[in-house]
Order: C-alpha cells, then structure tokens, then sequence
C-alpha cells in the first residue's frame, strides 16, 4: 500500500489536469484520461528509477505499464521478483 | 582528484580554450556562416563534445551543474561551438546513452565523442513544430528494415551531420531511429538568411525512400515522443538555458566595457545615471537567471522530480532576459551597436533563437502556469 500511495502521491503531485472535480482512481488511464502530458512518461521513469532505486532497461519502457497507478505497482512487483 | 577538483579544472582549461580558440574568431565564424571542422575536431579533441559522456564512452563525466558552466563558458565565447555542444551532448548524445543498446552506443556515441562523425537530431518539420507529436516524417517495416520517408527543418548541424537521430510515425506510433547519411536517401539542404544560428549548419533534411536495418531503431518502437523526444528535449532545454547566461553574461560585459570607454557630454557615459538604471538591471538579471540555473543543475544532479519543471523555468527566463541584456547592451552602444564591430549585434540576434528552439516560450510558460497551478493550490486559502 506505501507503495501505491508514493506512486499515487507523484502523479497527483504532477496531473496535468487541474479541475477540483477530477479524482485518481488506481484503475484510471493517466495518459488516455489526460490526466498527465505524455511528456510526464520519462518523469514517471525517472522517479521510479530514484524512488525504488532500480534501473529501467528499454524493455520495460511500456506505456502499459506506466499508464495507472495498480499498472504501475504490479510493474515494481514484477520487477523485483523477477 | 576528488570529483569537484577534477571538474573545476576542465572548467578552467575550457576557459583558457574559449579565450585562445573561440572568442577571437567568434565573428569570423558568424560572418562566414560555417563552424570550421577543424574545429569541431579541436573541442572533440578535448572531449568537450562528450562533456557528460561517462568516461568508457569517451567522456569528460561533468555532472549537471558543472556541465552548465562549461555550457556557459563555450557560450560566452561562440554561440556556434555552443550550438555543438548542445546538438551533439544534450540531444543525440543523451539520447543514445539513455535508450541506445550496447552495440548502439559503441557504434555511435565514440565516433562522436571523438570528432569523427557529425550527429544531428531531426524532429522538428516544415509543417510540425510546437505540436511534435503529430510529426509527418513516416516510416514502415519492411522485412528486417525499416522505410522511411519525409522532410525534416530547421536541423542544427544537419547541413554537415553523417547521422541523424530521426523521429517519424507509422499510424501514430511515433519511434525514432538513427540514420545514417547515404548520398540517395537522405538529403540535406542548408538554410541561408538566418537572424542567428548562422553557422551551426541548420539544414532542410529529406528521407527519400531510406533503408534503415532494424538495429538502428532508438528505445522501442512507440517510444519516440514520450520517451526519446521527452528526454532529448529536457536536456535540450537545459543547455539551452545555459547559452542564455553566456548571452546574457557577454553582452554584459560588452556593455559594461564600452560605458567605461566612450565619452558623451564630456564625459564617460557610466556616469549618466540612465546608462547605470540599464546596468544595474543586465547585472540582475544575469544573476538571476544564473542561479536559476544552478538550482536546475542541482536538481537534476540529485535526480530530483521537480528538476525538469526546474529547467523549463531556467529556459523561459533566461532566454528571455537574454534579449533584453542583450537588447540593451546594443542600446548602451547606440549606433556602433547595431554593426558587426561589437559583438553584441550578433549577441542580439543569437539571444532571439533561444525564445524558440526546444521549446517555445510560449509553450514553456504553459508548462510553468500547469507546475504553479498545482505546487502552489491550498485547499485552505
């Protein structure tokens, strides 16, 4: 959950969209939604590389897996047990 | 050495390069509208075209901050050798050593780290600009290649580039590739009558039918805008954030030079408080928009999230007060300012570029309104 809440804490922190009656829902498509610019992608990238001190290779560069916060958590489970 | 020593001093030795080798011919350069390649080999030489290049790529290792005062310091001196510096570091350099493999990396980034081939980034178009993402340059796959076709615009260095890093669409997918230059597929045209950037070699580049091999594709393929265009622009604006200090700080001294130098009414015209009023506002503006600077630079050495709304800022001020330094040091000259004998007529015309490339400040200023329209909300207030 502390997972999911830092990821959640940093789009929110970064949503595009500003309009008060908007809410994140964890199953929301940031991209398709416009919650975020597609230029936030490489920032997302960067923050989970800083944040969860792991390293991206290009392979895992997927839109899908950056494009909602529970895509994004299954993507850092994934990863660390893989 | 520890970090911080060894980087102070490549800083002090491109001080010592840019005053013997850069700001005297500066003008020169301008006025015949093509960087020489010899020296391109020069800085090459001294791995100032791989300045943040880790050092098994021929680099100098410079992190952010010191990199900015390198940028700084080869500004000051040649708008144009900045410009290299910009295409061939920030833009294709970064851009391969984020997304390009192994083999990638080899092939390209040490041929440019040492001077040996030109690289150019192509994105922007005749008909695309501010809206990158519907680029109309296309390409297809074909076997185990890839086709592409379309025309590119304003290319810096791409009159002179022996590869280019080139994004282009298939049925919106946008993916970027490197292509090598090849006499019947790619053709370039260099573009004349220039407010400034005369001599980076900017050209119109045409992809006429050209077979790129699939291990030419940067990043994966759907990665073009988001990530490999994303990153390119971000230390684009970075660097060119910089030049707007080294603009800023040269016209500076150009008007601070003639003030203390010319004489009107009998006397020096510093001493008229209107000519200080100006002075007084180019020293304020060029520290300001150095620590701005700055604070991008140690942001983005720390990997901070804000550090890319941090640059975009740094690029929409300091290419603004860039023209206004620059504009006023021509006015501190009067007529003398608006001829080639100064070098603040061309410090005029360079500082107008920087408004546009990598971002307009239009578009800078949207970025900047969205960043302040969240950072700074209170639910209380």
């Amino acid at each position: 959950m502390e997972q999911n809440n830092r990821i959640r804490a940093f789009i929110e922190a970064n949503m595009a969209a500003i309009d008060e009656e908007i809410t994140l829902n964890d199953s929301d498509n940031i991209f398709e939604n416009g919650f975020v610019d597609s230029m936030f992608a490489m920032q997302l990238v960067a923050f989970i590389e800083n944040e969860f001190a792991i390293q991206l290779s290009n392979e895992d560069l997927d839109l899908r897996n950056f494009n909602s916060v529970e895509n994004v958590v299954k993507f850092l489970d994934n990863k660390k047990n893989s | 050495m520890p970090g911080d020593e060894r980087q102070q001093k490549i800083l002090q030795e491109a001080q010592e390069f840019a005053a013997a080798e850069l700001k005297p011919h500066a003008a020169e350069i301008d006025r015949k509208g093509a960087l020489p390649k010899k020296l391109i080999k020069k800085m090459a030489a001294r791995k100032y075209l791989s300045a943040t290049f880790p050092n098994n790529y021929g680099g100098l290792e410079l992190d952010p901050v010191h990199y900015g005062l390198f940028t700084e310091c080869i500004g000051k001196a040649c708008g144009a050798s900045r410009a290299l510096l910009t295409v061939q570091t920030s833009l294709v350099g970064e851009s391969i050593l984020r997304f390009g493999n192994e083999s990638q990396k080899k092939k390209w980034l040490l041929p440019l780290a040492k001077g040996k081939k030109v690289g150019a980034f192509a994105l922007t178009e005749p008909t695309v600009g501010s809206d990158a993402k519907n680029v109309q340059c296309q390409y297809r796959k074909v076997g185990d290649n890839y086709i592409i076709n379309g025309r590119k615009k304003w290319i810096s260095f791409g009159a002179i580039a022996d590869f280019f890093v080139v994004i282009c669409s298939y049925d919106g997918t946008v993916s970027a590739f490197i292509v090598e230059r090849s006499p019947k597929e790619v053709h370039t045209r260099p573009i004349r009558g220039l407010l400034g950037g005369r001599a980076s070699h900017i050209a119109e580049v045409e992809f006429q039918n050209a077979v790129i091999p699939a291990e030419n594709l940067l990043g994966p393929e759907g990665s073009g805008f988001s990530y490999v265009v994303g990153t390119a622009l971000d230390h684009g604006r970075f660097s060119i954030a910089w030049s707007g200090v080294a603009i800023a700080q040269a016209a500076l001294e150009a008007m601070v030079s003639y003030a203390r130098r010319r004489e009107q009414f009998g006397q020096k015209i510093h001493k008229f408080q209107l000519i200080q009023g100006i002075l007084g506002d180019a020293v304020t503006k060029t520290h300001a928009a150095r620590a701005l600077c700055l604070k991008a630079g140690e942001l983005r050495k720390s990997q901070h999230s804000e550090a890319v709304h941090e640059t975009t800022i740094a690029k929409y001020f300091t290419s603004k007060i860039a023209n206004e330094v620059a504009s006023d040091a021509v006015q501190v000259h009067g007529g003398e300012g608006c001829a080639d004998k100064y070098p603040v007529e061309r410090l005029f015309r360079e500082a107008k570029i920087l408004e546009i490339i990598e971002g307009t400040s239009q578009i800078q200023q949207l970025i900047i309104a969205k960043y302040g329209l969240r950072k700074y909300f209170s639910v209380k207030a």
